[in-house]
C-alpha cells in the first residue's frame, strides 16, 4: 500500500506543484511509527513528569489537587539537598575527567600494532557488555569487610591490618565509599570512551603523520600538534555522552551503598529515586531539576555535533 | 611513538592483508612492550568477571572463606538457581529483549531508509529529535514513565518494558542505519526501478541486503541494552513473577542478607550470551553510536 503512495509522491513532484494529500502523508508512513514511539516513550513522560511536579500527591498515590510550587519549596528545604547537589557535581567531574584521561592513554596503546591486539581489545568489552549493575555488585563483594578479595589482597600486601574493622569496611564510611564508587564508575566508562577515541584515531589519515616525520617532528610533538587536534571531535562527543551517562548513573550507587548512610553517598539521581518511594510530587520536582541539567548537556552536545552542517542539508 | 617506526616497517604493515606475511612477520621490540602493557590492562578489565565466576563456583559453606579460590569447586549454584523461578525471569528477559529488538527493527528501518533517501519537509526536525533522544536516558524521567504506564494499566507488563527499551534504543538504530543506507549508491535502486521493480521491491532486494551488517549491529546492540536494562524494569515491575533477570538478581540482595551464591551464578548465566553477542559487533558499535556526531 505504501508503494503506490510513495510513487505518487515522486510523480507529483515531476508534474507541477499541486502536492496531493497522499504525497504529504508519504513521509508519515515511513517515519510515523518512529515518531509515535518517541512521543509515547520519551516526550510524553516528560510532560507527565513536569505536571506531577506541580501536583499534591499522597504517599499512597492519591492526587489531592494542585500544589503550585510547593514541591519545589519542600525539595529546597531538604537539609540534604545542597550536599547532594555538590556531590553530584564532584561525582560527574571526577569520573568524566578520570575516564577521559585514562582513555586517551589506553586508546593510544590499543592503537599500536602488537601481537594479539584483537584479543586484548576484546577483553576491554567485558565491563561494557556486562550490566553495570553486576559490575557494581562484584565490587561490593570484593570490598566486603570480612572476606572481600580486595581486602584479602590489601592484607597480603601488608596494607590492611585486620578484617571486619573500620579500615576494611570501605563502603561503610561515606568518603571511602565515594572513592570506590568513583573508581567503579570510571572502570565501566573507560571501554566506550577508549573505543570512541580509537575510532577517532583510526580516522586520522596516515599521510599526515608521514608529513610530520619528514618535517622531523618527534613523537610527543606529533601527538600534541597533530593527533590531539584531529581527535577533538571524537573526544568531545565521547566526553558529552559520558557526562550524560555518569549524571544519570544509578546502579553503581544503588548496588554499593543505596545512597547511604543517610543520603551521604547519594547523587541527585538516586535521591530522586528515594523520594519517589514516599513523596512522588517532590521526586518529580527533583526530576524536573535533573532534567533541566540534562537539557543543558544536550544543548552543548547538539552544538558540538555536526548537526547543523550535515543532517539539515 | 608512531614516528619512530622505520619506513621499511610501514611497508610491511601495508602488506598485512596477505595472511602469509602476518605469519612470518617479526614483531619489533617496542611492539612486544605494547603487547605486555595491553595484556596487563586486559587482565585488569577481566578480573572482576573472573571473580564473579569464582564466587559462583564456591560451595555454599565456603562462600565467606577468606581465600582467593575455594578449596572445592561446585556447580551446584548453577543447578540450584533454576528452582527459584529463575527460568521464568530469564524468559521475561528474553521476551523484553527480543520484543524490543523486533520493534526497533520495524520502526527504525523504514525511518532510517526514508530519511537517507528522501528530502521531505520536517526531515531535519525528525533527525534532530532522534539525535536528542540518543542523549536522553529513561533514568531522568522515571517518575513520568511510572505514572504514564500506571495510567495505561501497564505496570508489570512485558509490553511496557518493550516499548520503553525500544524507544530509548531506537535513536542509535536510526542513526547507524541512516549512515549505512546513505553509503549505498542510489544508482543501484534506480537500476532496479528501470528494471520494473517497485520501491519496496528495490528496498527488500537491493538496499536491505547491502545494509545487513548495519541492521545486525543495531539489533544486537538493542538486544544487549534491553537485556541489561535495570532501573526501568525495577520501576515498572512490582512482583517477582513479572520482572526480568536484572531485577531478580537485584532482589537477591536483601536488607540484612545477600544471597551471593545465586546472585553470582545468575549473573554469570546472564552475562555469557551478552559477551558473545557483543564480541560479534565489537568494532561497529562506536562507529554507530557516534555516527552523525563525529565527522
Amino acid at each position: 500500500m505504501s508503494v503506490s503512495i510513495a510513487e505518487d509522491g515522486a510523480v507529483a513532484r515531476t508534474r507541477r506543484r499541486p502536492i496531493t494529500i497522499a504525497a504529504r502523508l508519504a513521509p508519515l508512513i515511513w517515519v510515523g511509527p518512529a515518531l509515535a514511539l518517541i512521543i509515547v516513550v520519551v516526550l510524553w513522560p516528560v510532560v507527565i513528569m513536569v505536571h506531577t511536579a506541580f501536583q499534591h500527591i499522597s504517599p499512597d498515590g492519591f492526587i489531592l489537587g494542585s500544589a503550585g510550587w510547593k514541591n519545589f519549596v519542600y525539595l529546597w528545604q531538604e537539609p540534604d539537598l545542597v550536599p547532594i547537589l555538590l556531590r553530584t557535581v564532584i561525582w560527574v567531574a571526577t569520573i568524566v575527567i578520570g575516564t577521559m584521561s585514562i582513555s586517551l592513554v589506553m586508546a593510544q596503546l590499543f592503537n599500536q600494532k602488537f601481537p594479539g591486539r584483537r584479543a586484548a581489545r576484546w577483553a576491554l568489552i567485558a565491563p561494557w557488555a556486562a550490566s553495570v549493575m553486576m559490575t557494581a555488585i562484584v565490587f561490593r563483594w570484593g570490598l566486603n569487610a570480612n572476606n572481600g578479595v580486595i581486602n584479602i589482597m590489601l592484607h597480603d600486601l601488608g596494607l590492611l591490618k585486620s578484617f571486619n574493622s573500620d579500615a576494611s569496611d570501605w563502603l561503610g564510611t561515606p568518603t571511602s565509599a565515594m572513592v570506590w564508587m568513583i573508581i567503579v564508575a570510571i572502570f565501566v566508562s573507560i571501554p566506550f570512551s577508549t573505543y570512541a577515541l580509537l575510532a577517532g584515531l583510526q580516522a586520522i589519515p596516515t599521510d599526515v603523520y608521514e608529513a610530520a616525520r619528514v618535517d622531523g617532528a618527534g613523537a610527543w610533538r606529533t601527538y600534541v600538534s597533530i593527533t590531539l587536534p584531529l581527535l577533538r571531535p571524537a573526544f568531545i562527543v565521547a566526553l558529552l555522552i559520558n557526562m550524560m551517562n555518569v549524571f544519570n548513573s544509578f546502579p553503581i550507587i544503588w548496588e554499593m551503598t543505596r545512597g547511604g548512610p543517610g543520603h551521604q553517598t547519594s547523587t541527585t539521581t538516586t535521591f530522586m529515586y528515594q523520594l519517589k518511594q514516599s513523596y512522588i510530587g517532590e521526586s518529580a520536582a527533583m526530576s524536573v531539576v535533573n532534567f533541566g541539567l540534562v537539557i543543558l548537556i544536550v544543548i552543548v552536545y547538539l552544538r558540538a555535533t555536526v548537526w547543523n552542517k550535515e543532517a539539515a542539508s | 611513538m608512531d614516528a619512530a617506526i622505520p619506513a621499511a616497517d610501514l611497508a610491511v604493515a601495508r602488506s598485512l592483508d596477505e595472511p602469509s606475511v602476518i605469519k612470518r612477520r617479526q614483531w619489533p621490540a617496542h611492539s612486544l612492550i605494547y603487547a605486555g602493557l595491553a595484556y596487563i590492562v586486559a587482565i585488569i578489565f577481566l578480573l572482576p568477571y573472573v571473580e564473579m565466576i569464582i564466587a559462583a563456583l564456591r560451595p555454599a559453606n565456603q562462600i565467606l572463606d577468606r581465600d582467593y579460590v575455594p578449596t572445592h569447586w561446585n556447580f551446584y549454584n548453577f543447578i540450584d538457581i533454576w528452582s527459584t523461578g529463575f527460568g521464568n525471569n530469564l524468559r521475561i528477559s528474553l521476551e523484553v529483549a527480543g520484543g524490543s529488538t523486533l520493534l526497533v527493527l520495524l520502526v527504525a528501518v523504514p525511518a532510517a531508509y526514508y530519511t537517507a533517501r528522501q528530502r521531505f519537509r520536517g526531515r531535519g526536525a525528525f533527525l534532530l529529535l532522534v539525535l536528542v533522544t540518543q542523549m536522553f536516558q529513561p533514568t531522568a524521567m522515571l517518575v513520568g514513565l511510572y505514572r504514564e504506564f500506571l495510567s495505561f494499566g501497564m505496570l508489570d507488563s512485558v509490553a511496557a518494558l518493550i516499548l520503553v527499551n525500544a524507544g530509548f534504543n531506537m535513536a542509535f538504530a536510526v542513526w547507524i542505519l541512516n549512515a549505512y543506507v546513505s553509503a549505498i549508491p542510489i544508482e543501484l535502486e534506480e537500476a532496479a526501478f528501470i528494471d520494473g521493480s517497485s520501491r519496496l521491491g528495490a528496498l527488500f532486494r537491493i538496499t536491505l541486503p547491502l545494509a545487513l551488517p548495519g541492521i545486525v549491529t543495531a539489533l544486537i546492540f538493542t538486544f544487549i541494552a534491553a537485556w541489561n536494562e535495570f532501573i526501568v524494569a525495577l520501576t515498572l515491575t512490582t512482583s517477582p513473577t513479572t520482572e526480568p533477570l536484572t531485577v531478580t538478581l537485584n532482589s537477591y540482595i536483601g536488607q540484612y542478607q545477600v544471597d551471593w551464591s545465586h546472585l553470582f551464578a545468575g549473573s554469570v548465566i546472564s552475562t555469557i550470551p551478552v559477551i558473545i553477542l557483543f564480541a560479534l559487533i565489537e568494532g561497529k558499535v562506536v562507529g554507530g553510536l557516534t555516527a552523525g556526531s563525529i565527522k
